[in-house]
């Protein structure tokens, strides 16, 4: 562990992703093959099963220090991190420490305490911590509780395996795609050289992910040279038909079987040796349009749907890309060339499995007015991708865009904040905000991003001069400050007090030229979520 | 009455039995000023009490129009109906508590201040006294400061690392108290010279009139243009961090020594290369302490949260109260990431 922590410390205090790069790269150099493995796997995101609570760590820290819970939670409100906050208020350690392996931790030791009955389990922690240096406190903390979250990107962890192994990061990227177990033999495979059978197997392809168009759409040259689809708000994934199975892998790269049984079914007819790339939308048949999202969302937390919700909530797979056919690797081939294909392949094979329709204009002008349709179409825009581009991997600008349609705004008055977390500790940066319901403000959207680092340390010393009330870490503040928020959709919602829920809030502007009887109505609202 | 000692005013903390007012934020009659940190010493009021020892640094700050007395250590002296005296507080150099005896009853202020030692000033005095005015800027059990020599062990091993990379280090720290102690420190260890940033200069020098011994340095201002600051330390206030007086390092790696780097999301915050725990502030066992050293039975807490300070001191037997509840009124002086 000694080697781990040593590199979460560079990674930490550098904010150069060149150096974080070379550093996970001499690490995979150096480390033992077993804890390397599990680098790769947490760096990259990966967590353990939780195997003691949030509870349990406080009471564990409470007998260790023997300061009061309240004392603790004051700590943990202004550190924003409960896995620091103990590594803090542990007395300090001055003695020698046994070096217990990365991998033992991972393997052994912390999946032992989901074993445990809950006192032996905060015993077990106390007396770990004590035999731990402070920066072994912190990581085992965090190993527990969640990711590490060192500013390092699955993406740069790709890199960085690359070129430790000198192999393209398109190919690591995709050796680590989909349920990835960490082990020696894993690890040492991940170096191995290319096979011509590497895509055969159950691990999706990385998907290729379109950037927001920012520019002018014209500066993107002729028309004629892109394919136009609309943007559908759905769950990307990619549906694979292999020997004697289907399955289907989330953006996420998790897999989603046995959620979606139409699509999985409606696979079985496909040739083996295919992979589609689309979007899974709930859809009742006969409809024009989708549902909207907030239909799917009671798809996707069903791991078995039921047969009412099946009937309700149908979903087919709007399929815009063809990555495999006849067992052949096709993204370096054209899109124009691969959408051919497969309009082909599902032709005529029922609703469940649609090909994205191309929106043809004659020119850019004309494509623009087309896409003022985008919201009646309960799409979120259109989405541009050059008709020669190849599917790529990851983020890569030039050959897919998003043009999505502008998003709803709002002007709105905070009226609750509460403390961030990470870089965001012991800042209040995390917002209620509220519109008006006759003479009441009501909360109608929480929202995290948008303002700059001035605006945050200027509203956080107001906050805290402002603070009505406390509900534990939440402050009430006196309604004075009007935000601009945007969203993109809006929805009626039960569970909500205002009766609307809102998707993606975040803030656009700070109005400090608006008093809170300029802010909207919730009417205006009810009025948006039902147009 | 603990108010007729000490009573919150909008100008300030005002003494009535005295007549007097302590680290005014407008101008006044009658000041005792406890330090000459921006916050504390503020020009234009008519008479200043001082300890001699800071007298440098006040009059480099007052102004030299300003009539300013000067008084030794534990020197008694009358304001109104109290008796005054002065008494070291560890924060900087010259650094002062306030005792006030006065209606029966001994009050101390303490300013500004810290228990652990400083090459660069007097050590913390603790004075009996029956009313115990103290700070909370890191008023929780997760501020333990770290030995000094482990922190100057990490800022060595850092320019060794610049060195190596060739790359200019530039240490960020408050141009008073923290610069000089950082220096003083480091002249036990080594003997390479630093780079001073102009606004570092004269109170660099001030310091050394009174007898610290800091590390060699010269102005950044007086290197011939275009050279290589490569390996070389350069110290700066945090206001020239990413200014164009930058510029001329070149590559450079830059460090923060301020209390506020022992939590990571503050130093992440800040976008420092790194963060070194340098306070001259009392950390949480520093103020349990120094609440038990004076053997005060009330306890009064000013600066920003303090909240928890007084909530633990009452759970643990001590009569504490937030300094507004003497009644009264002040501008809430949260402590800015400047007062460290």
């Amino acid at each position: 562990m000694r080697r781990f922590a040593a590199l979460f410390e560079i990674l930490d205090r550098t904010s150069s992703t060149s150096a974080k790069r070379d550093a996970m790269a001499a690490y995979f150099a150096d480390a033992p093959a077993q804890d390397a493995a599990w680098a790769v796997y947490v760096l990259g995101g990966g967590k353990l099963k939780r195997t003691a609570s949030s509870t349990e760590l406080r009471t564990a820290l409470a007998r260790e220090t023997g300061y009061a819970d309240w004392l603790i939670d004051d700590c943990y409100q202004h550190v924003g991190d409960l896995a620091e906050t103990i590594a803090l208020m542990l007395p300090r350690e001055e003695q020698a420490h046994e070096d217990t392996p990365l991998h033992v931790w991972m393997e052994a030791r912390l999946p032992s305490l989901g074993r445990l009955e809950s006192p032996e389990r905060i015993e077990l922690l106390r007396e770990w911590w004590r035999g731990l240096p402070r920066e072994q406190v912190f990581l085992v903390n965090k190993l527990l509780t969640g990711s590490l979250r060192v500013g390092v990107s699955h993406r740069l962890v790709v890199q960085a395996l690359a070129q430790w192994a000198d192999l393209p990061t398109d190919l690591i990227a995709h050796r680590l795609s989909g349920t990835w177990k960490p082990g020696a033999d894993a690890f040492a495979a991940l170096a191995g050289p290319e096979r011509a059978d590497e895509h055969a197997g159950e691990r999706p392809y990385p998907f290729f992910l379109a950037s927001p168009l920012e520019q002018d759409v014209a500066s993107l040259g002729e028309v004629g040279d892109w394919l136009a689809e609309w943007k559908w708000d759905g769950i990307r994934a990619q549906l694979m038909r292999r020997d004697d199975h289907a399955l289907v892998w989330s953006r996420g790269e998790e897999r989603l079987d046995g959620r979606f049984p139409e699509i999985e079914l409606a696979a079985a007819d496909l040739p083996v040796g295919c992979v589609l790339d689309g979007e899974i939308l709930a859809w009742t048949l006969d409809e024009a349009h989708p549902m909207p999202f907030a239909a799917l969302q009671k798809r996707i937390g069903k791991l078995k749907p039921g047969a009412k919700l099946l009937a309700d909530t149908p979903v087919r797979l709007m399929a815009y890309d063809l990555l495999e056919l006849g067992g052949d690797d096709l993204r370096e081939r054209p899109l124009a060339e691969r959408r051919a294909l497969l309009a082909t392949l599902i032709e005529d094979r029922g609703p469940t499995l649609m090909l994205s329709p191309a929106v043809d204009a004659p020119d850019w002008e004309a494509l623009a007015t087309v896409r003022v349709e985008s919201r009646e179409r309960r799409t979120e825009g259109l989405m541009l991708k050059r008709l020669d581009s190849p599917y790529r991997v990851g983020r890569k600008r030039g050959d897919w865009w998003k043009w999505k349609v502008d998003p709803y705004t709002i002007d709105a008055v905070l009226l609750y904040a509460q403390p961030g977390h990470g870089r965001r500790s012991g800042l209040f940066t995390d917002y209620t905000f509220g519109v008006w319901d006759g003479d009441a403000l009501v909360p109608v959207a929480k929202a995290y991003s948008g303002l700059d680092d001035a605006e945050i340390g200027r509203l956080d010393r107001w906050i805290r001069a402002h603070t009505i009330d406390r509900f534990g870490p939440v402050r009430s503040v006196e309604a004075t400050h009007v935000f601009e928020l945007a969203f993109e959709a809006i929805q009626a919602s039960g569970r909500h007090k205002a009766g609307v829920a809102v998707r993606f809030p975040r803030i656009l502007r700070w109005r400090t030229d608006l008093a809170i009887r300029d802010a909207d109505k919730l009417d205006d609202l009810r009025r948006l979520a039902s147009g | 009455m603990d108010s007729d000692l000490l009573l919150p005013r909008p100008e300030g903390l005002y003494c009535p039995a005295g007549d007097f007012f302590i680290d005014p934020m407008q101008p006044v009659a009658r000041a005792v000023v406890t330090h000459a940190h921006g916050d504390h010493a503020r020009s234009g009021s008519a008479l200043y009490h001082v300890a001699r020892a800071g007298g440098a640094l006040m009059r480099e700050r007052l102004g030299a129009g300003s009539v300013i007395h000067e008084h030794d250590w534990s020197e008694r002296f009358t304001l109104g109906d109290t008796t005054i005296s002065l008494h070291p507080s560890g924060h900087i150099l010259g650094a002062a508590q306030v005792r006030i005896e006065g209606r029966g009853k001994v009050a101390v202020v303490s300013g500004d201040y810290k228990r652990d030692p400083d090459p660069t000033c007097e050590p913390f005095e603790p004075v009996p006294c029956d009313i115990f005015v103290t700070e909370s800027t890191f008023g929780l059990p997760i501020y333990r400061w770290p030995p000094m020599h482990d922190v100057v062990s990490d800022i060595l091993g850092w320019l060794d690392e610049c060195r190596e990379r060739g790359v200019a280090a530039v240490l960020f720290c408050y141009a008073l108290g923290k610069a000089q102690r950082v220096l003083a420190e480091m002249a036990a260890r080594t003997d390479r010279t630093v780079h001073l940033h102009g606004a570092m200069l004269r109170l660099v020098e001030a310091y050394r009139e009174a007898g610290v011994r800091m590390l060699p340095t010269v102005p950044v201002s007086e290197s011939a243009r275009g050279k290589d600051f490569a390996g070389e330390l350069i110290m700066a206030p945090p206001s020239a961090a990413g200014s164009t007086w930058m510029r001329r390092f070149g590559k450079a790696s830059t460090g923060f020594a301020s209390g506020w780097m022992q939590v990571r999301g503050a130093r992440r915050r800040r976008g420092y290369d790194r963060g070194f725990v340098v306070s001259d502030h009392a950390d949480w066992p520093g103020l349990l302490r120094s609440v038990d050293d004076c053997g005060a039975k009330r306890i009064y807490v000013t600066h920003g949260d303090g909240e928890a300070l007084i909530r633990h001191l009452r759970d643990t037997g001590h009569e504490a109260f937030p300094l507004r509840s003497l009644g009264g009124t002040m501008p809430d002086l949260r402590s800015s990431e400047e007062g460290d």
